[in-house]
């Protein structure tokens, strides 16, 4: 008797003792916004599959950024799994800061990732990160607006197109600004958009050798397009506005059109914060006539296991879990189909409910319109579409975005600014030891 | 002689005393007020001042999505701990340049408040690898060690100003009675100077409290304060005014009202030795 109650209680510990040992706790570092928060408040039933807990430290963009570059630099092992995008993830992989993504499971289906999405967090073929959501860039617009000035907005339009769109909506004794674009310094706000109009009128960053490009036609002719159309059409003080900015202004009516990123259609089509809900139409970002690159970005917020975790494995489970066709399928049931993570998966858009949201199909045209393997017109020697995959990018496209955001300020002119962009990028190039 | 005060000079003095406090005070009133928007009315264009329907919606939705009693009491722990830590460093070292100071002391003086000027981004590399060698890492200890050094000039400063301030033939008359170093400085230095450390400890609690590069940078899960907290609401795409507006005005209110309470010894404090 006393040998099967000692038996019993030598399994029972050591039943326990596994369970413990197996049961982590993950500490999570993500960015503040909508589908992340959401996440966080599905976290029970990741914990209810796996035993597993999960510990949340949200921060704004930038900090996040610097936080976990600080993080991963240093080896600190204060995170176990790290939410990180598109230009951080080939450049971490490549440098061996991050666990490789190839052993996920068979149920995971990573070949349902789409494939704009996979290519740009992989280096070398390997997976580094998992897209828990991504997004292109595109044409928002009035479709009452565009109506009233007779006009009908082509699935792919051009920017001449675009600026006689605006030239037809602009209406400033009512407070209708034709269009609304990004003119905000920093490399993610107002750098992204200019970079990616750039690539639509044939300019590049570099050439094959790692030469700056800002003395060539192209990037002048992208910037004066962009210059002369925000200071007919666009909104006074274009200089600082970012995405936020813009937001605000499209959802209270005061923007004809707006270009920016796509998980932007399901903020304008609430009706909850918009006043022009039920009239946004959707189109492919624009290109410069005979340019065969579109002005739509890629990007994506994707989770990452850092190389110094100790716990690689559960981390991994938390990844197989939030970027899941399951996952996607639990907020649908529980908040609809508009409010899934976007961009992520083939299969969503196979689902005959997304389909039927308004801005599923040209979310998903956009992504596919979009690779960072190729993303302009003349041959370049980086990955990356809105900026290019090297570590000192950030750095010198801020200071770049700086001049060119002095250019919309009228603090100078378009020439002094690309002789000065020039200057700062051939010097932190030649610097870094590219040239 | 007293200069004659006209009643219009103290109306025009007054209006414009009221007028720039005002101007002060708006940014925190307008956080304040927008925290009792929704996010639409938030950015609205014109602003809205009071024609809106008022909401606690955000506070709600703050105190569903972070655990606030924690932040806070990483903030108590951690800026009192430093500030506590800063005085018991600080009081020596202004003793002793401000009563035996020695050629260097105005050197040392300006020396350290230099540090001040230099970047906390220049030395984040540095203190973070120290931080992970020593396992200072997302802990309040690691945190009181570093507000405490960054503010230690200042605290330093602000002692030995107020010390010089104590006529040294007290001190000496002490020594004449048979006090020893010890004495002299808890009986009878401390004592003299209590409203000059008292505004030193406030001023400081109020720095540690607000300090957000190194408490952003060095904590994760755990030791994050209220600084953290307000940072976990900004986002560069998506509406968030209202609820970063809710989140501000929680992590200010404790040390608003503290600020509040002791505005007199705060004001006698900082002006302290500014006119004699």
């Amino acid at each position: 008797m006393h040998l099967k109650n000692a038996l019993c209680a030598g399994t029972a510990l050591a039943l326990v003792s596994a369970t413990a040992a197996y049961a982590e706790n993950l500490v999570i570092a993500t960015v503040n916004n909508g589908d992340m928060i959401r996440m966080q408040g599905y976290t029970d039933d990741f914990t209810a599959k796996t035993g597993h807990t999960v510990e949340w430290v949200t921060l704004e963009e930038n900090v996040l950024r610097q936080r976990v570059t600080t993080d991963i630099t240093t080896k600190g092992g204060a995170f176990d799994i790290m939410t990180i995008g598109m230009y951080e993830t080939p450049i971490w992989g490549a440098n061996g800061w991050l666990v490789p993504l190839d052993d996920l499971s068979a149920e995971y289906d990573v070949d349902d990732i789409l494939p704009a999405m996979r290519s740009g967090l992989s280096h070398d073929g390997t997976l580094y990160a998992a897209p828990f959501y991504g997004e292109s860039s595109m044409v928002m617009y009035r479709t009452d607006l565009m109506e009233a000035a007779g006009l009908e907005m082509p699935d792919a339009p051009t920017w001449q197109f675009i600026r006689e769109a605006a030239a037809a909506m602009d209406d400033p004794a009512n407070d209708i600004n034709g269009i609304c674009l990004r003119g905000k310094a920093g490399w993610g706000e107002g750098g992204a958009f200019i970079t990616v109009t750039a690539n639509s009128f044939g300019a590049r960053w570099f050439d094959e050798d790692w030469n700056a490009q800002f003395d060539q036609p192209e990037w002048k002719e992208a910037l004066e397009f962009y210059v002369s159309l925000m200071n007919d059409y666009g909104p006074e003080g274009y200089a600082t506005n970012g995405f936020n900015e813009n937001l605000s202004l499209f959802q209270q009516g005061k923007c004809g059109m707006w270009i920016d990123a796509t998980v932007a259609a399901s903020f304008v089509t609430n009706p909850n914060d918009s006043t022009v809900a039920d009239s946004v139409g959707f189109a492919l970002a624009p290109n410069a006539e005979g340019v065969d690159k579109r002005s739509n970005w890629l990007w994506a917020w994707a989770l990452a296991v850092p190389a110094g975790t100790q716990k690689a494995d559960a981390a991994k489970e938390f990844i197989e879990w939030a970027t899941s066709k399951e996952y996607i399928e639990l907020v649908a049931e529980n908040e609809g189909w508009a409010n899934v993570p976007p961009g992520a998966r083939t299969s969503l858009y196979e689902t005959p409910e997304y389909q039927e949201v308004a801005f599923a199909q040209k979310t998903l045209d956009s992504i596919n319109a979009a690779n960072p393997q190729d993303p302009t017109v003349k041959p370049v020697p980086y990955v990356g579409i809105q900026f290019v995959a090297i570590p000192e990018f950030a750095g010198i496209a801020t200071e770049v975005s700086q001049e060119f955001s002095a250019v919309y300020a009228g603090q100078q002119s378009i020439d002094e600014a690309l002789e000065k962009a020039q200057a700062i990028t051939n010097d932190a190039m030649e610097a870094a030891g590219y040239r | 002689m007293a200069r004659a005060v006209t009643t219009r000079r103290k109306v025009i003095t007054t209006a414009a005393a009221w007028a720039v406090g005002l101007l002060i005070f708006f940014p925190i009133y307008w956080t304040i007020l927008t925290s009792f928007k929704t996010e639409a009315q938030a950015i609205n264009d014109p602003p809205l001042f009071f024609n809106f329907d008022w909401t606690l919606e955000n506070y709600t939705l703050v105190q569903q999505r972070s655990d606030y009693m924690r932040f806070l009491w990483n903030s108590v722990i951690i800026a009192g701990g430093s500030t506590l830590l800063g005085i018991i460093v600080a009081v020596p070292a202004a003793w002793s340049m401000a009563f035996v100071p020695s050629k260097r002391t105005k050197d040392i003086l300006l020396w350290m408040l230099s540090t001040k000027m230099l970047p906390a981004v220049g030395v984040l590399y540095p203190i973070s690898l120290l931080f992970v060698q020593f396992n200072l890492l997302d802990t309040r200890f690691g945190l009181i060690i570093v507000l405490m050094l960054i503010n230690l000039p200042i605290i330093v400063w602000m002692l030995y100003t107020y010390f010089k301030e104590i006529p040294v033939d007290i001190l000496e008359a002490a020594r004449m009675d048979g006090a020893g170093l010890k004495e002299e400085i808890l009986y009878v230095l401390t004592p003299m100077a209590v409203p000059g450390i008292a505004s030193t400890i406030l001023l400081n609690f109020i720095l540690a409290w607000n300090e957000a590069f190194w408490t952003l940078n060095l904590t994760a899960a755990n030791a994050g304060p209220l600084t953290a907290f307000i940072a976990s609401y900004s986002s560069p795409e998506g509406l968030f005014f209202a609820k970063l507006s809710a989140a501000s005005t929680m992590a200010i209110a404790p040390i608003l009202i503290l600020g509040w309470f002791s505005q007199k010894q705060l004001v006698r404090g900082l002006t302290f030795g500014a006119v004699k």
